[in-house]
């Protein structure tokens, strides 16, 4: 079970007040907690990657146990302690701009 | 009883201002989508109850908001605007080729006779159409796609298309304009198009009388002379009477001739109203007063609209969908500027009020008249 944490405005967008959680068939990485999180909401989709290219958008940002893994590849498994449900998959808006 | 609803999009939110037919006394809600920018709220003239929003933020990309219910509740419909086929380029900043990139939705224009058709005007220039409510969007490529469309260049705000007028005599015409493009036309729907900008004289582009590259603001036209079309470009203001074929300058006696809002009385297709802002590098009132300037004569002759606006020490912009009219007896007249203001006449300008005056900066102001 995938623990994801979304921006508050994200939040508001699929009128949930907390974090979501997601169950992942097969290998976690980001591209399936993705597309996982996409299928389940379909209103995010474009909001956090380009929906053609699955491109990140440039103001948003993953981080997974204290680490920003945004530019690594979004193939690779994620860690344990996220799969485990122990620790959040963050998707975060960017602090710029007012 | 009648009634209005005025829909103002802001840089952090939507709200929604109600009043009855006497316009003097207001309800205030909002906002909706707070901290979203919202560039642009238009209602069905078929179904009032029918509203699109556009709801975008550089962070999470665009959102397009629909009601069913006259502004109460929201829910978000289709958000892909994929231009047709290879999109090819056009021209960057530098000169070079750029691709074309979608950015965001300016302008929303739902269909005269079906609530659920709905055009948008969207940066980097294109026009798309909903036939579902949108839930999906289409291009109509032969805009994009026409001989001038791989030169045109952004301007400082982005290269966008934010105005779109349908015929009300023929759904077939459809006259968009582009920041810094110019104005199109096309008359089978919007298959194919071409340039209207004959007669517009630019200072600040190579060809200063070129087919295309004008910088146009905004347009607008009285649906009772869909031939007579009133521009406010970059500087100058402008009118046709044949459907673009070309244009006349109608600036007049106006203290300044640059702005960005234009829009035409509801019962009376020769009365204009402008909002004169200093220069392009000056973007307030002149004078630090703020000043709505009407024409009774379709242009040429202005006079200033004072009363009730503040004369001294305001320095706010007023945008290109930043204003609107009632169709009530008499006309009501709407505006919103960048300091947060919403400006209100419920008799044809001579007078103003201000609804709200400490809102997020104003991006659009439509205004919806309620039998």
């Amino acid at each position: 079970m995938i623990r994801v944490v979304l921006p508050a405005h994200l939040k508001t967008l699929v009128k949930i007040n907390r974090e979501v959680e997601l169950e992942v068939a097969g290998v976690a990485s980001q591209r399936s907690v993705l597309d996982e999180l996409e299928f389940r909401y379909p209103v995010l989709l474009g909001t956090i990657r380009d929906p053609s290219t699955k491109r990140r958008r440039p103001f948003i940002r993953f981080f997974v146990c204290e680490e920003d893994i945004s530019h690594d590849d979004p193939e690779a498994p994620l860690p344990d302690a996220v799969t485990s449900g122990r620790e959040q998959f963050f998707v975060i808006g960017a602090m710029a701009g007012g | 009883m009648s009634g209005v609803r005025v829909l103002v999009g802001t840089r952090k939110g939507a709200f929604v201002l109600r009043s009855d037919g006497l316009r003097k006394n207001w309800d205030v809600s909002g906002p909706f989508f707070g901290g979203w920018e919202m560039y642009h709220i238009k209602g069905s003239p078929v179904d009032p109850n029918r509203i699109y929003a556009s709801q975008t933020t550089g962070w999470f990309g665009q959102i397009i908001q629909r009601s069913n219910d006259g502004g109460e509740t929201w829910d978000p419909v289709g958000n892909q605007f994929n231009y047709d086929g290879v999109p090819g380029t056009h021209q960057w900043y530098d000169g070079t080729p750029h691709p074309w990139e979608f950015a965001r939705v300016w302008h929303l224009e739902p269909s005269l006779s079906d609530p659920d058709k709905v055009l948008a005007g969207v940066e980097d220039a294109a026009l798309f159409e909903s036939t579902d409510g949108g839930e999906s969007w289409s291009e109509l490529s032969g805009l994009r796609n026409q001989d001038s469309g791989s030169s045109w260049q952004p301007g400082a705000g982005g290269m966008c298309l934010h105005s779109i007028i349908v015929s009300p005599k023929d759904p077939e015409r459809i006259f968009v304009a582009i920041s810094s493009a110019g104005a199109f036309r096309t008359d089978d729907g919007g298959k194919s198009w071409r340039p209207i900008n004959k007669g517009l004289h630019s200072e600040g582009i190579p060809d200063e009388d070129a087919e295309v590259g004008h910088c146009v603001h905004h347009i607008t036209m009285h649906p009772s002379k869909p031939d007579t079309l009133f521009m406010q470009k970059h500087w100058d203001v402008m009118r046709t009477d044949n459907a673009g074929d070309s244009w006349v300058e109608v600036s007049g006696n106006l203290p300044t001739d640059f702005g960005f809002a234009i829009d035409v009385h509801a019962h009376e297709p020769e009365t204009v109203y402008v909002v004169p802002i200093t220069s392009d590098s000056e973007h307030y009132p002149l004078d630090g007063q703020l000043r709505v300037y009407r024409s009774r004569s379709g242009g040429n002759e202005w006079e200033p609209l004072t009363k009730g606006l503040p004369q001294s020490n305001c320095y706010v912009d007023v945008l290109r969908d930043a204003m609107s009219v009632d169709s009530l007896d008499k006309c009501g007249l709407y505006f919103g500027t960048t300091g947060g203001q919403v400006y209100a006449s419920n008799d044809e300008g001579d007078s103003w009020d201000a609804i709200v005056r400490d809102l997020p900066a104003v991006l659009s102001v439509e205004v919806q008249t309620l039998a």
